[in-house]
C-alpha cells in the first residue's frame, strides 16, 4: 500500500501481460480477457464519441448565426439526431461500464475474469454491430426525428432512415443487457474470499446498481423499438392516431426506460469519483454505507420517475403531481453523495493531481446541473422550460460536466495500471483546465437563452438569441481542442510515456496489488480481504504515534 | 440582457418567482459545495509524500441530517411549483375559446365567431383565454414565451389549455416539438390588443362562417342528427344542454362531458357509451378531419347554454319503453 | 511465475467443465444459474411492454378487441396450450434424466420436447395461415372482419387487435424457434457425453428457459383467446 517511485526501469516492465500476451488482430478480436474486451470498448466509444462531436461541432457552427444558412432544414435535423444517437447510445451507456467497469470490476474483487467471458465479448460486438448500422445509415442519408424518435413523426412521416437506425440501436441495447447480466453475476458471486459486501470498492457498489438498471430498463426500450420498426414497415397502428393508436403510448414506453437510461450514464460516474476522492485525500471515505446505499436508492427511484419528461404531453394533473414528487426524491441520494465526497475531503491529504483536478469539476459542475434539476421537478416551471435550451443546458451539465468528466478523471488515474505508463501531468492538467472552461462557456449561456424562450432542435432562431449562442459556439471550439489534447497524449504515452509502477498514487485497492499493466489472470495467487476498504490509516496513525 | 422573458401573463410573474426562488437554492449549494471543495482542497493540501491524513469518524447524525434537510428543502420546491401548476391548469369558466390546428408547418387559428388566421393570435388583454388544440398530422407544441405557455398538441386528441394575457404588445409564438423539416418555422406573433384595438380589429377583416355553424352543417352532412334528435325514442342521446354536465354510462361511473368526451364519442363511440341506449353508432376514425371534429364539438357545445353543474341527465323513462331492438 | 505454473498443474486435475475463472463447479453453477434468472428478468420486461400496451389499448377499445378476439380458434389455443405444457413435462424429464447422467433418457426426452414444440409452431402456422385468408392480417389487405354473431363489420380498431397479436404471438414463437435451436444443440451436447451426475448446468439452464417461454404462452392465451369470449 505504500507509494513506490511513479516510473520503473524497463527491464522490469518486459514481464508477461494481458497486453504483450499475443499480438495479432485475431488474438484481439477472439479474447475473452475482459481487460483486452476494456481496451476494444475503448476504441470503440473513442471512435463513436468523435463522430458525435463532429456532429456537434456542426450544429454549433449554424447556430453561430439566426438564419438556417450552413445547413438545409432537413440536413440540421439529421444533425442534432445523430449526435444524439450517437452520444447517447454509443458512448454514454456503454462507455464508463466498458471500458472502465470491464477493466477494473474483477481486478478490484479479486477475481480473475467477469463470470461469463465468451458473452463480454459478444457483448462487443452487438455494441459495434448496432454501431455500424447507425453509422450506416448516417452515412446514406441520415435520420431526422431526434434522439427520441416521437410518433407518428418516426413512423409515417419521416424520410430517413429510421428503421435502420432503431434497428442499430436495438442490437447494441442487447449488448448493455448482457454488460448488467455479467456484472450482476460476477459481482454476486465472484468476490475473493473475505470481500463481503461493505468491503466492496465504491466503484463496485455504483457498477452493480447500473447493472440492475441494464437489466430492467433495456427491455422495455427494445420492445418500444421493436415496435417502432414494425409500425413504419408493416403500418401496423400502435402508435399511430389516425389508426386508433396512441402517440402518448409511445412516449411512456420510450421514458420508461430512457430515464433509468441517463442513470446508466451517471452511476457509474459517481463511483469513480468515489475512489478518485478517497484516492487524492489519501483518507478512507466519508459514509461508506451511506454512498453504497443511495446508488441502490438511486437504481430503484429511477424507475419511477419518466412521467417528467411529459408534464406538457397531456398527462393528467395527478400524474403531474406523482411523478414531480418522486422526481425531487431521486434528487436526494445524489446530494448525499456530494456531500459525503465533500466531508472526505475535510483533514484529508489532498494531492492536486489530474484525477482530482476532474474529481472536483465534477462535483461542482454535477452539483449545479443536478440543482437545474430541480427546476425541471417543479411542475410549473417546467411547463416554461420544456423543449427549450435549458433542458438542454440541464442535461449537458450532467452527461459532460459529469459523467465526461468522470470518465476522464477515470482514465487517467487507472491508466498506469491500464498502459503500464504515465501520461505528461503537465498536459494533462492543461486539458483539464481547457475543458473545464470550456464547457462552461458553452452551456452555461443555453440556460440564459433557454429560459428566454429559445425552443431547442430549432435550425434558426430570433435575431435576439444570437449574442448567447455565439458564446456557446466559443465555448464548443474550446472543449473540442480540451478533448483532442488527452487523445494526442495518451496514444504518445504508450510508446513514449515513462513506464509505470504498480501502484504509482499509492492508493488502497486490490487492482493496486497488480502490475502495471496486469498478467491476464490478474492473480497468481486469489487475495483475501482481511481489511476495511480505503484502508489508509490503519497502521499509519500507529506509525505516527509510536 | 434580460434574462427572462416580457412577463405578459397572469401567470409569469409566478413561475418567474419559483425560479428566482429555485435560482437562490441551486446558487447557495452550488456556491457552498463549490467553496468547500476547493478551500478543502488547498487547506489540506498535501505537504510532503508521507503526510498521514486525519481520520475523521462516521456520523450518522451528520447524514441524517443532511438528507433530511434536502427532502425538507425539496419538500417546499414541489409544493410550490404544484400551486403554480394548479393556476396554470384550471382555466377559469368564463374564458374566450379559440380553436387551433396545427399541421406541418403552421398554425390555423379560428375563432368562434369565424375570424381565422394563420401563424398570427390576436388576443384582448386582461381576458382569460382558453385554447382548444388539435393537430392534423404529428405533435407539434404551442409555445408562448412571454406568457410562460406551453402545451403539447397531439394527434388523435385535443388538447386545452388557458392564459390571460397581460400587457399589450407582441409576443413570440413557437413550436416547441420536434415536427419535421420546418420546425424552427412554425412560429409566429400573438398580439395583446387593449379592448378598443381588439374591437377594430374584430370589426375588420373577413368573418368566415363561425365554427359552430360549419360544425351544424357537418352535423347534418355526417348524418348524425338521424340519431341524436330531441324526439322520444330517438337511437341517440339527445345533445342538447348536455355540454359541461355529467352523463351515466353504461356499467357504472360518469363521465363530463366536455371537448374530449365529445372527440371521443365520435372516434370511439364504443368506448364510453351513455347508459341506456344500444351500442350501434358507427366509428368516424379517420372519417372526418381535425378540423371537422373541432367544428362538430363547437357545435354542440353550442347547444349548451351556460349550464347549472352537477344534474345528471336522466334517461327519459318513456323513451326506453318504446325503445325499438336494434336491428340485426 | 511458480505460482502461475502450481495452478496449471492443479489445472489437469478439474474437471474439464469448469472454467479457468471459476473456483469450482458448484461457484460455476452458481453463476450460470443466477446469471439465467437474470436474463428471464429481462425477458418478462421486453414481453412486458408489449402486454402493457395490449391491456391499455383493450380498455380504449373493448369492443373491437372483444369482437376480434372471438374471431381467435379457442380450439387451437388451448390445443397448443396443452401441447406446450406437456412440453415443459418433458423438458423437466429431460432436466432430471441429465442429474443422471442417463444419456439415452435425456435425449429422448429433449427430443420428445422439440417434437412437441414443433406441434405447437405447426398449429400456430396453421392459424396464422387461416387469418390471412381471412384477410386479419394489418396492413393493406386487412379486411374489417365481422362480428360472429350479428354480422356487422366491427370497429376498425380490430386491426389494432390484431397488429398486437401477430407480434405478441410472433415474438413468442420466435423464442420457441431459438429454444428448439437450444435443445437441438443439448441433443448434440448430450451425445457425446457431456451431461454426467457430476455436470448438467446447460440443460437445467435451458430447462429454465423454455418453461419460462411456456409461462410467456400461459399469459398470452387467456388474455388474448379467452377474455370477453362469452359476451357477444
Amino acid at each position: 500500500m505504500s507509494a513506490t517511485a511513479p516510473d520503473e526501469t524497463p527491464r522490469v516492465a518486459e514481464r508477461p501481460n494481458y497486453l504483450n500476451t499475443g499480438y495479432g488482430v485475431k488474438s484481439w478480436l477472439l479474447t475473452i480477457d475482459h481487460k483486452r474486451i476494456a481496451i476494444l470498448y475503448l476504441i470503440g466509444v473513442t471512435f463513436f464519441f468523435a463522430i458525435g462531436g463532429l456532429y456537434a461541432a456542426a450544429i454549433r457552427l449554424e447556430l453561430l448565426t439566426p438564419a438556417g444558412d450552413v445547413f438545409q432544414s432537413e440536413t440540421y435535423n439529421k444533425l442534432f439526431t445523430t449526435h444524439g444517437v450517437m452520444m447517447v447510445f454509443f458512448f454514454m451507456i456503454p462507455g464508463i461500464p466498458g471500458v472502465l467497469g470491464n477493466f477494473l470490476i474483477p481486478l478490484m474483487i479479486g477475481a480473475k475474469d467477469v463470470a461469463f467471458p465468451r458473452l463480454n465479448l459478444l457483448s462487443w460486438y452487438l455494441y459495434i454491430i448496432g454501431g455500424l448500422l447507425a453509422l450506416w445509415a448516417t452515412v446514406h442519408g441520415g435520420v431526422d426525428t431526434g434522439w427520441t424518435f416521437y410518433t407518428p413523426y418516426s413512423t409515417v412521416y419521416s424520410n430517413g432512415w429510421v428503421v435502420v437506425t432503431g434497428v442499430g440501436v436495438f442490437i447494441s441495447g442487447f449488448s448493455s443487457i448482457l454488460t448488467g447480466l455479467n456484472f450482476l453475476v460476477t459481482l454476486h458471486t465472484m468476490r475473493a474470499p473475505g470481500m463481503g459486501w461493505t468491503r466492496m470498492p465504491l466503484f463496485c457498489w455504483s457498477m452493480y446498481a447500473t447493472a440492475i438498471i441494464q437489466i430492467l430498463g433495456t427491455p422495455v426500450i427494445a420492445i418500444t423499438l421493436l415496435l417502432l420498426v414494425a409500425e413504419r414497415v408493416f403500418h401496423l397502428g400502435v402508435f399511430d392516431p389516425a389508426q386508433g393508436g396512441d402517440p402518448v403510448l409511445f412516449q411512456h414506453l420510450f421514458w420508461f426506460y430512457s430515464h433509468p437510461a441517463v442513470y446508466i450514464m451517471i452511476l457509474p460516474a459517481m463511483g469513480v469519483i468515489s475512489e478518485l476522492v478517497t484516492a487524492f485525500a489519501r483518507k478512507p471515505i466519508f459514509g461508506y454505507k451511506f454512498i453504497a446505499a443511495s446508488s441502490v436508492a438511486i437504481a430503484t427511484l429511477s424507475f419511477l420517475v419518466w412521467g417528467h419528461h411529459m408534464f406538457v404531453s397531456g398527462q393528467s394533473v395527478y400524474a403531474g403531481l406523482v411523478f414531480s414528487i418522486l422526481s425531487f426524491m431521486v434528487g436526494v441520494p445524489s446530494a448525499i453523495k456530494v456531500f459525503n465526497w465533500t466531508a472526505t475531503l475535510y483533514k484529508g491529504s489532498v494531492s492536486y493531481q489530474t484525477p482530482l483536478l476532474y474529481a472536483i469539476g465534477f462535483i461542482g459542475l454535477f452539483t449545479f446541473g443536478g440543482l437545474t434539476g430541480l427546476m425541471l421537478a417543479a411542475l410549473g416551471l417546467d411547463i416554461h422550460v420544456h423543449d427549450t435550451y435549458f433542458i438542454v443546458a440541464h442535461f449537458h451539465y450532467i452527461m459532460v460536466g459529469g459523467t465526461i468528466m468522470a470518465y476522464l478523471g477515470g482514465l487517467h488515474y487507472w491508466w498506469p495500471k491500464i498502459s503500464g505508463r504515465l501520461y505528461p501531468e503537465y498536459w494533462s492538467r492543461v486539458s483539464a483546465w481547457v475543458i473545464f472552461i470550456g464547457f462552461n462557456l458553452t452551456f452555461f449561456p443555453q440556460f440564459i437563452v433557454g429560459y428566454l424562450g429559445m425552443p431547442r432542435r430549432y435550425h434558426a432562431y430570433p435575431e435576439e438569441f444570437q449574442v448567447l449562442n455565439v458564446m456557446s459556439t466559443a465555448g464548443a471550439s474550446i472543449l473540442g481542442i480540451g478533448y483532442v489534447i488527452p487523445l494526442v497524449y495518451f496514444a504518445w504515452s504508450m510508446r513514449y510515456g515513462k513506464r509505470a509502477a504498480d501502484n504509482p498514487w499509492g492508493a488502497t485497492g486490490l487492482e493496486w496489488e497488480t502490475p502495471s499493466p496486469p498478467p491476464t489472470e490478474n492473480f497468481a495467487v486469489t487475495p483475501t480481504v482481511t481489511g476495511r476498504p480505503y484502508d489508509y490509516l490503519t497502521g499509519r496513525e500507529e506509525a505516527a504515534a509510536g | 440582457m434580460p434574462f427572462v422573458p416580457p412577463q405578459a401573463s397572469s401567470f409569469a410573474p409566478h413561475v418567474d418567482a419559483l425560479y428566482g426562488f429555485m435560482i437562490a437554492v441551486t446558487a447557495f449549494f452550488s456556491i457552498l459545495i463549490g467553496t468547500l471543495v476547493v478551500v478543502f482542497a488547498i487547506k489540506y493540501h498535501r505537504k510532503s509524500p508521507d503526510e498521514v491524513a486525519t481520520e475523521i469518524h462516521e456520523s450518522a447524525v451528520l447524514e441524517i441530517a443532511w438528507t433530511i434537510i434536502p427532502v425538507g428543502i425539496v419538500l417546499v420546491m414541489f409544493y410550490w411549483g404544484a400551486q403554480v401548476y394548479f393556476r396554470i391548469t384550471r382555466p377559469p369558466a368564463d374564458a374566450i375559446e379559440i380553436y387551433v390546428t396545427g399541421k406541418q408547418w403552421m398554425w390555423k387559428i379560428q375563432h368562434a365567431d369565424g375570424h381565422r388566421e394563420m401563424n398570427e393570435l390576436h388576443v384582448p388583454v386582461d381576458r382569460p383565454i382558453r385554447l382548444t388544440m388539435a393537430s392534423e398530422d404529428v405533435i407539434h407544441s404551442f409555445f408562448v414565451p412571454a406568457f410562460r405557455f406551453k402545451r403539447d398538441v397531439v394527434p388523435g386528441r385535443f388538447s386545452t389549455a388557458w392564459f390571460e394575457a397581460t400587457e399589450p404588445g407582441k409576443y413570440h409564438l413557437f413550436c416547441a416539438e420536434f415536427c419535421g423539416t420546418r420546425h424552427s418555422g412554425m412560429i409566429g406573433w400573438v398580439y395583446v390588443m387593449t379592448p378598443p384595438e381588439y374591437q377594430a380589429w374584430l370589426s375588420g377583416g373577413v368573418a368566415g362562417e363561425s365554427l359552430a355553424a360549419a360544425g351544424a352543417k357537418r352535423f347534418v352532412e355526417h348524418a348524425c342528427n338521424t340519431c341524436h334528435g330531441d324526439q322520444p325514442g330517438a337511437r341517440g342521446p339527445s345533445l342538447n344542454g348536455i355540454f359541461g354536465k355529467p352523463v351515466r354510462l353504461q356499467g357504472g361511473g360518469t363521465v363530463l362531458v366536455d371537448e374530449a368526451y365529445i372527440r371521443d364519442s365520435i372516434v370511439n363511440p364504443h368506448g364510453k357509451l351513455v347508459e341506456g341506449y344500444p351500442p350501434i353508432m358507427p366509428t368516424f376514425q379517420g372519417l372526418i378531419s381535425e378540423e371537422g371534429l373541432l367544428q362538430l364539438t363547437a357545435y354542440i357545445k353550442s347547444l349548451s347554454p351556460a349550464a347549472a353543474p352537477g344534474a345528471v341527465t336522466p334517461m327519459p323513462a318513456a323513451a326506453a319503453a318504446e325503445r325499438k331492438p336494434a336491428k340485426p | 511465475m511458480g505460482a502461475h505454473a502450481a495452478a496449471h498443474a492443479g489445472g489437469h486435475d478439474s474437471p474439464p467443465e469448469l472454467r479457468h475463472h471459476f473456483v469450482d463447479l458448484p461457484a460455476q453453477r452458481e453463476a450460470s444459474t443466477l446469471g439465467m434468472w437474470a436474463f428471464l428478468v429481462t425477458e418478462v420486461l421486453f414481453f412486458g411492454g408489449m402486454f402493457t400496451a395490449y391491456v391499455i389499448y383493450r380498455a380504449t377499445y373493448r369492443t373491437a378487441f372483444e369482437g376480434a378476439s372471438n374471431l381467435l380458434d379457442i380450439k387451437l389455443g388451448a390445443f397448443n396450450t396443452a401441447v406446450l405444457i406437456m412440453s415443459s413435462l418433458t423438458m423437466a424429464l429431460a432436466v432430471w434424466a441429465s442429474s443422471l447422467g442417463r444419456k439415452n433418457l435425456i435425449i429422448l426426452f429433449l427430443i420428445l420436447t422439440i417434437l412437441l414444440g414443433g406441434i405447437f409452431l405447426g398449429v400456430k402456422v396453421i392459424e396464422y395461415k387461416q387469418k390471412f385468408e381471412h384477410h386479419e392480417v394489418p396492413g393493406p389487405h386487412f379486411v374489417v372482419p365481422l362480428n360472429e354473431k350479428t354480422h356487422q363489420p366491427l370497429p376498425p380498431q380490430s386491426e389494432m387487435f390484431f397488429s398486437l397479436y401477430f407480434c405478441m404471438t410472433g415474438l413468442h414463437a420466435l423464442h420457441m424457434i431459438i429454444g428448439i435451436g437450444l435443445l437441438t444443440w443439448l441433443i448434440v451436447k448430450a451425445r457425446r457425453g457431456a451431461f454426467t451426475t457430476r455436470y448438467n448446468t446447460p440443460v437445467d439452464m435451458v430447462g429454465l428457459y423454455w418453461h419460462f417461454v411456456d409461462v410467456v404462452w400461459i399469459f398470452l392465451f387467456p388474455l388474448l383467446y379467452l377474455l370477453g369470449r362469452h359476451t357477444l
